[in-house]
């Protein structure tokens, strides 16, 4: 009965994302104000029934309902709680299931948090919305419905993917679906914008809180997604270039350079037409991941089922929506305006520049996701791209964009001289010169490329200081002069802060981290950058749904000194018989100890092994820290202001006169 | 007209997508295919006395599938394999790929035996030279000893219907 109520709830949700995709949008062509009207209560409407179907499939889940096909295939009665409500977005069927839910979420709190809005941008961005939202329900109920069943009902499920039974990956899929989806707000006031014709300050303004919110989430699911991969996979690497996390940077890319160009186009009425064209192209981005994961194309320890039938259905849907958009730009964007002029030595400039190496890079990862493809396509052969190309590429991309990243903040606006940059900025160079050849030479090993990634760490975290100093020069107090910036101002210090310390914890994981594989018989030890790992071998434990060996490894400072003892497993999970590595990791903000055990080699020893891998905490430090450093922004007075401000104009203005 | 720039790249982008689709990224084709079938001389794996070599199906066409009980797709493809046998249209010889044979002989007896006879594998020599790089795999042998198709993955009804099951009925008639 659960599961026919959340299938009707689909169906019924899906009629409701239908009109909300049709009447409001032609309500708001041809002017009538009660089909405009239709847009919030049918956005809320269809949230409530997407939250229906999804809390029926999580029930079905959490009950262990094996007569529903996708339970039976995801899941099983000796899974833990916590991990069946998990395994709702565990397959294929329960992810898309998800991004609408996500999407349905996005559409309710614009239709919320947009009293301040005119009307007609109102209906049009709720009805861009609930077209895209027609579209993936669409395709959920005819190609990948979650709650077919399966009669006779299985006696029990298959289990969950044993990879996907971890706490990281309870959270990271929701995380990145929040970002993903939520560049469908930008790209919505995109359209409407297009389709308004006006695409103006106001427009950037209203974009701007909701795409910022969206890249933090983004950033935050990419950031867990890693750290997943991390001590899941037990390797030991941090990011892989799979296709998947691919489709999952690019919108990043694009998102983050959507961010400094909204900025542009809402203080100076620069860059419209790039804006919107980046607001179309970071949820194209979301849209073509959607479509690289979820049709097969490419081959990914991520890819689900495939069927070609999906992947016919989601390209369809792909052209129609961007290939839609992207006619829309070409027939009304020349009729923009160019906007405020600038000058070649401008914060514009640097923007922009900025921005196209950002585009550039996301292009450059686009072509090596999509290259063995065309190669395929073009029957040249099968041929996969590595990381060495991503390196090679996306590394002095980034190099040049992060240098720049240090001026911008400091130039000014339309204008700004050239000479008087290189004086204000001649300290934080000489300063990051000095300490980059300094420190790897005191600390370890002195290599050009440690340098050289340290120096960009360094001039990012030195220009911010340096902008920071010249911010609040001028009268008054320390404290009042500090309280007087906006907290977006902040945001950004703290978010370009957040790259530095990615970029330090990158390049000292890369320049120092140690690698041993080794094999250990019980009471064998090994030195590994001075830490004594010491095997005492292993011994049988059962988990709730799984057999392991679980080793434990005494660890101890060269001159003595207990750190302590880790306990590395090699799974076995009983219901699809797959053998995982679970590493044991200790963590410190300047080093990480890490274990896991390989194969068992013969009377009791196995193949061990051990990393040593140097800041690599940074690495997911500096992405939160990015990650705060948007909700400073998303906090900013303006924000908050606007909201209760604009919709009583006349209540203010009162109380402006009853004060003056 | 730069503004339609986006535009055409897009639509570039799509119709590459849509001859992606029409492939398949596991498809990697073998070097082996069509060349002599690598040979091999090694213990059956219910009579471990007994050798069995490639010279053997000389003259046949036949199938090597190769399994292994710790293969959890094997089990996936395995009932169509037993489907295979019953209707003797081709000999299957298994090759137990790294496997414990006793843990092979309780699968097989588990499972049903579809192969003529399976050879032990133990060490993985035979597979190396196959250019095995996942289990299942299942190659299509002709007359002449000459590997003429290689299924990666598991066998499905599709690929059993559409590809190898014709091959072999030509390869039977030549």
């Amino acid at each position: 009965m659960i599961p026919e109520i959340g299938q009707f709830s689909l169906i019924l949700a899906l009629t409701l994302a239908f009109a909300l995709g049709t009447l409001p949008l032609i309500g708001a062509a041809r002017g009538v104000p009660e089909w405009m009207a239709l847009a919030r209560p049918a956005a809320q409407g269809q949230f409530v029934f997407v939250a229906i179907a999804f809390g029926c499939l999580a029930w079905s889940f959490a009950s262990s309902d094996f007569s529903v096909l996708n339970v039976a295939s995801n899941s099983n009665s000796s899974l833990p709680l916590p991990y069946r409500i998990a395994a709702t977005w565990g397959s294929h069927e329960g992810s898309m299931l998800l991004w609408v839910l996500m999407l349905a979420a996005w559409t309710v709190a614009v239709s919320v948090f947009s009293r301040g809005l005119p009307d007609e941008m109102v209906a049009r961005v709720l009805g861009v919305m609930g077209l895209i939202s027609t579209g993936f329900l669409l395709f959920m109920l005819l190609t990948s419905n979650p709650f077919e069943r399966l009669l006779p009902p299985a006696p029990d499920g298959r289990d969950l993917n044993p990879l996907l039974q971890d706490p990281g990956m309870v959270i990271h899929p929701p995380m990145l679906y929040m970002g993903y989806v939520g560049f469908s707000v930008a790209f919505s006031f995109a359209i409407a914008a297009l389709l308004g014709g006006k695409l103006d300050a106001t427009w950037a303004r209203w974009s701007r809180p909701w795409t910022t919110l969206a890249w933090c989430f983004l950033t935050c699911g990419i950031a867990l997604g890693s750290w997943w991969a991390y001590y899941e996979l037990g390797w030991g690497g941090w990011w892989f270039w799979d296709p998947v996390e691919n489709a999952s940077f690019m919108p990043w890319l694009l998102g983050t350079a959507l961010i400094h160009s909204l900025a542009v186009t809402e203080k100076r009425g620069a860059f419209r037409s790039w804006t919107v064209l980046l607001a179309i192209l970071a949820f194209s981005m979301s849209l073509l991941g959607t479509f690289l994961v979820r049709s097969g194309v490419l081959t990914s320890v991520h890819a689900f089922a495939t069927d070609p039938k999906r992947g016919i259905f989601i390209l369809g849907f792909l052209a129609l929506v961007i290939g839609g958009s992207l006619a829309l730009f070409a027939w009304r964007a020349p009729r923009v305006g160019l906007g405020g002029a600038f000058e070649v030595v401008s914060r514009e400039s640097f923007l922009l520049a900025n921005n196209v190496l950002l585009v550039v890079a996301a292009g450059a990862v686009l072509l090596g996701t999509l290259y063995p493809l065309v190669l395929d396509a073009l029957n040249l052969g099968k041929i996969s791209v590595g990381p060495p190309y991503f390196e090679a590429v996306f590394v002095p991309l980034m190099a040049l964009a992060v240098f720049l990243m240090g001026i911008g903040p400091l130039a000014r606006w339309k204008e700004a001289s050239l000479p008087e940059l290189a004086v204000r900025l001649r300290w934080a160079l000489a300063v990051s010169v000095v300490t980059a050849l300094i420190v790897p030479a005191v600390t370890g090993k002195w290599s050009p490329l440690v340098s050289f990634g340290l120096l960009l760490a360094f001039w990012v975290a030195a220009t911010a200081v340096l902008n920071l100093r010249a911010r609040i020069g001028g009268g008054g107090t320390l404290i009042t002069r500090l309280r007087a910036q906006p907290r977006s101002y902040y945001g950004m210090v703290v978010a370009h802060c957040g790259v530095a310390v990615f970029i330090t914890g990158v390049t000292l994981v890369k320049g120092y981290e140690v690698e041993r594989d080794l094999r250990m018989a019980p009471g064998d030890t090994a030195t590994v950058s001075g830490y004594v790992f010491r095997f005492d071998g292993t011994r049988e434990v059962m988990g709730p749904n799984y057999r392991a060996a679980q080793g434990t490894v005494k660890v101890s400072r060269e001159g003595g000194g207990e750190v302590t003892t880790l306990h590395p497993e090699k799974r076995v999970y009983l219901v699809q018989q797959n053998a995982m590595t679970e590493a044991a990791i200790t963590s410190s903000p300047l080093r990480d100890l890490y274990v896991s055990l390989g194969e068992p080699v013969d009377g009791g020893a196995w193949s061990v092994r051990i990393y040593y891998k140097p800041f690599i905490v940074w690495i997911w430090g500096g992405c939160a820290i990015m990650a705060l450093g948007g909700l400073l922004a998303l906090s900013d007075r303006r924000y908050r202001g606007a909201r209760r401000r604009e919709p009583v104009p006349q209540a203010a203005a009162a109380t402006r006169q009853a004060a003056a | 007209m730069r503004y339609l720039v986006p535009l055409a790249v897009f639509v570039l982008l799509v119709a590459l997508l849509a001859v992606g689709l029409t492939l398949n990224p596991r498809e990697v084709p073998s070097p082996l295919i069509d060349r002599p079938a690598p040979a091999f001389n090694l213990p059956q794996l219910h009579k471990p006395d007994l050798a069995f070599s490639t010279k053997d199906m000389q003259g046949q066409v036949w199938l090597l599938n190769v399994w292994a009980s710790w293969c959890a797709a094997c089990r996936d493809e395995h009932p169509l394999l037993v489907e295979l046998a019953k209707q003797r249209t081709v000999p299957v010889i298994g090759l137990n790929y790294k496997d414990q044979p006793d843990a092979g002989k309780a699968w097989l007896k588990q499972f049903g035996d579809p192969y003529v006879l399976s050879v032990a594998d133990a060490a993985g020599r035979v597979g190396i030279d196959y250019g095995v790089y996942g289990v299942p795999e299942t190659f299509v042998i002709d007359r002449q000893g000459v590997i003429r198709y290689k299924q990666i993955g598991p066998v499905t009804v599709r690929s059993l219907d559409e590809k190898i099951l014709p091959l072999v009925r030509t390869l039977q008639k030549q």
